[in-house]
């Protein structure tokens, strides 16, 4: 895939060029901070429409702490603001004042700034502490159990955190309710407990490390996430992975994905008390982490995606690995058409945690969250990357009536795809491995410099990965993972909703934690 | 109601582990280790360390080891020097201390200190040997472990066959179960449950994150594992570690199997 190189501006411009792609049909897909080649500093501004990404790059004034607000051209920045002000400390002027996301510091203490160098922390802001004390400790991160202020006032509103520790085995997020009794007029989610500074963690990194890192952003979409940031390191050496690895890479990917989307499902099933169907849907999903691990050694499929390829050939008889999942695609599919068909499982999800079509154009909603209202961006079919292209995929229409229902209906008919998928890129598979050897991967020069995009559609929507790497180490690596993006809207799933529902919302959003607070 | 027949569908598909070793750990990786002739030996000075992500792999001339508690089995050094380095299938990897996770394994000194740990986790426990709770705490995960945690309770591995539960009070939980690699602002929350748990009650950390940061241990937002925070009993290496080592894990910290430098069986449950 090509990566688009960034059109070079002001800082001060970048709204209005915001503003112009949003009026032409385009949308907001990430705003991050970075180091430009001659060192000044770049507010990053990624823009997509019909022609494929765009990047606009704004440069900052030396010293300078503040760039315009794009949250006042678009609400789908605040949240990129609010990290951009958590971990370098810059703060977007003219938009509202803005709520810690990521990192609850102390005011004063020195930001990690992932990817800048020297020249920044030698000039700190005013109230910023000295130069050298360049990064705080984890224990001056503080768990912020204290009060924030409520949004919602009347009469009987109460504040209800839920939270970070949950009832059940999930990943920790906190959630600040405030309810009159059983409505939710305002949800608040609360990503910084898991915070782990992953981004700060790939600089210095040689590319051979950096694809572990990447694959633990967020874990449950290791395969995703390795392949946009392995797209990124060979647009910059200017390798196109071997056709075999092409396929290993859609077949990990595709499996990954119905792994995702089961994972909606058994929450949605064990918060429905449909104990059989839960039963059944995890005993698929163990199936499928057996196959997986069959083929790679690993239940996630990690360490098979590397730069320039895959690690080697599928670890197991390519026939046998055909026969589990068809075996598989086939008990999975009638339990997902006897789902479809209990009643009293879909009463429960429908025109429950409704976005509506218009809200979801307006953030820009990814993956099957967008689909589910209207807004059908898969990268697969729009800007085909791996063997996609070759094998064809058909792509299920997004429906509008945008609730968790809708998004279920979404994630049935991409899993059926997906299998559908994997079977002809195993089939595929197969008759490699009667033929002569084929290559897996090819090398990357270990002193590659550039920087460039990666993008595929993970499970939980289009991801974004940027890399930046001098004489072959990593300045620079920004994963934007759907999570991220997606989890903005989550607040506004609410109006019509009562507590109950909750576990319907936050299972059909389909968000991993680990992927939102980095 | 038609999901009752097609609850039966597939008969019984439950593993039969700990009673019988399960068919299934085989062709994937549990545990990475230098090849053992002579155990441990390297001829010449290399730039063994380089390779790995985590600094698992020490090289002190002439031996080479290998700390699963930092190794996330990426398996680079396996593929780079297969005449050094080797994966094998192991899933009981579960220890009671760090030093039983080196391999080239810990020496007569080490072997007296696990003997003396083993009795006392026996002790803290005898009374959580038929049934047990669990409360699960996320200090950093990147969200796979929970998944494998999840997993535990599938028609596979069906824990509640051995009397474990999970539970959302800490109130009722015996075992705290802790994953990631500990960012700082789950360390009050965290410490805040242990605290709220009753006695006796037994730490297990599970995953390499929570053993020792794993490849967030430098990042300015984690503690480098949850060891810092807590009194961690029982160890279970892996990136993330599969459902059957978790489960070896708390078998191991309610005494009904044995670690693996610890022989036999101790107790049947
Ligand atoms: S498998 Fe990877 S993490 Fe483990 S010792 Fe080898 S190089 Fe290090």
């Amino acid at each position: 895939m090509r990566s688009p190189s960034p059109t070079v501006l002001g800082v001060e411009e970048l709204p209005g060029r915001l503003a112009e792609l949003l009026g032409s049909g385009g949308r907001l897909a990430g705003v991050f901070v970075d180091e430009a080649p001659d060192e000044r500093l770049r507010l990053v501004v990624v823009g997509a429409d019909a022609g494929g990404l765009s990047i606009s790059a704004g440069y900052m004034a030396r010293d300078d702490r503040h760039y315009p607000s794009l949250s006042a051209v678009t609400p789908a920045a605040a949240w990129y603001e609010r990290e951009i002000q958590d971990l370098y400390g810059l703060s977007a002027e003219g938009g509202a004042p803005q709520e810690p996301l990521l990192l609850h510091l102390a005011p004063g203490s020195p930001r990690p700034r992932p990817g800048l160098g020297s020249h920044l922390e030698a000039a700190p802001a005013p109230g910023e502490s000295a130069p050298g004390a360049s990064r705080p400790g984890a224990a001056e991160i503080r768990s912020d159990d204290g009060q924030v202020p409520a949004e919602v006032t009347g009469p009987g509103v109460f504040t209800l955190s839920y939270g970070p520790v949950r009832s059940g085995v999930f990943e920790s997020v906190g959630y600040l309710l405030e309810t009159p009794g059983e409505d939710l007029p305002s949800v608040r989610a609360r990503v910084h407990y898991k915070h782990r500074g992953i981004e700060a963690g790939f600089t210095g990194l040689d590319v051979g490390h950096g694809v572990l890192l990447a694959e633990r952003v967020e874990g449950v979409a290791s395969v995703a996430h390795a392949i946009a940031f392995c797209q990124a390191v060979e647009t910059i050496a200017g390798v196109s992975p071997p056709s075999a690895a092409e396929l290993s890479r859609l077949w990990h990917a595709e499996i990954e994905r119905v792994a995702n989307h089961l994972d909606s499902m058994l929450r949605h099933t064990e918060a429905a008390g449909q104990a059989v169907a839960y039963a059944r849907l995890s005993f698929h999903r163990e199936a499928l982490m057996r196959i997986r691990a069959m083929a790679s050694g690993h239940r996630f499929s990690r360490g098979v995606v590397v730069p320039g390829g895959v690690s080697g050939p599928p670890m197991c008889d390519p026939g046998e690995l055909l026969r589990s999942l068809e075996k598989l695609r086939e008990a999975l599919e009638a339990d997902l058409e006897l789902l479809m068909s209990t009643p009293s499982f879909l009463d429960r999800l429908r025109r429950t945690g409704v976005i509506p079509c218009e809200l979801a154009a307006l953030y820009g909603a990814l993956g099957p969250l967008g689909r589910g209202s209207g807004h059908g961006v898969d990268v697969r079919a729009s800007r085909p990357y791996s063997a996609y292209e070759r094998l064809g995929i058909r792509v299920s229409g997004a429906r509008d009536e945008g609730d968790a229902l809708a998004r279920q209906h979404v994630r049935v008919e991409e899993i059926a795809e997906s299998m559908r998928l994997a079977v002809v890129a195993a089939e595929k598979l197969r008759e490699l491995a009667t033929g002569s050897t084929p290559d897996w991967c090819l090398p990357i020069d270990p002193g590659i410099t550039g920087e460039a995009l990666g993008s595929v559609e993970a499970p939980q929507g289009e991801l974004i990965t940027w890399v930046r790497a001098t004489g072959g180490r990593l300045r620079r690596v920004k994963p934007r993972s759907a999570s991220f993006h997606n989890f903005a809207l989550f607040s506004s799933a609410f109006p019509k909703d009562i507590f109950t529902d909750f576990a319907f919302v936050e299972g059909s959003f389909g968000i991993s934690i680990a992927g939102v607070a980095g | 109601m038609p999901w009752v027949t097609r609850g039966l569908r597939s008969g019984v598909v439950t593993t039969r582990y700990p009673r019988r070793p399960d068919g299934y750990p085989g062709p994937w990786v549990g545990s990475v280790r230098p090849r053992t002739s002579p155990p441990g030996e390297v001829d010449s000075g290399l730039d063994l360390e380089s390779l790995c992500p985590t600094g698992a792999i020490r090289w002190e001339d002439p031996v080479v080891t290998v700390d699963r508690g930092r190794c996330i089995l990426c398996m680079r050094c396996v593929r780079e020097r297969p005449d050094i380095f080797v994966a094998d299938g192991e899933v009981e990897v579960a220890v009671l201390h760090p030093s039983a996770l080196v391999s080239p394994g810990p020496g007569s000194d080490d072997e007296r200190a696990l003997a003396t740990l083993r009795t006392d986790l026996l002790r803290r426990t005898r009374a959580l040997r038929r049934s047990v709770h669990i409360r699960h705490v996320d200090a950093g995960s990147d969200g796979t472990e929970e998944w494998e945690i999840a997993a535990l309770t599938n028609p596979v591995y069906d824990v509640q066959r051995l009397g474990i539960f999970f539970t959302a009070s800490p109130r009722h939980a015996d075992i705290l179960l802790v994953t990631g690699a500990g960012s700082g602002a789950m360390t009050g929350p965290l410490v805040e449950t242990y605290e709220a748990m009753p006695s006796p009650k037994v730490v297990v950390a599970a995953g390499t994150d929570a053993l020792s940061g794993g490849m967030h241990a430098g990042s300015y937002a984690t503690t480098g594992g949850v060891t810092a925070s807590l009194p961690v009993d029982v160890l279970v290496p892996g990136s993330p570690p599969s459902p059957f080592s978790l489960l070896h894990g708390i078998l191991l910290a309610v005494g009904i199997v044995a670690d693996r430098s610890g022989g036999g069986k101790q107790h049947e449950g």
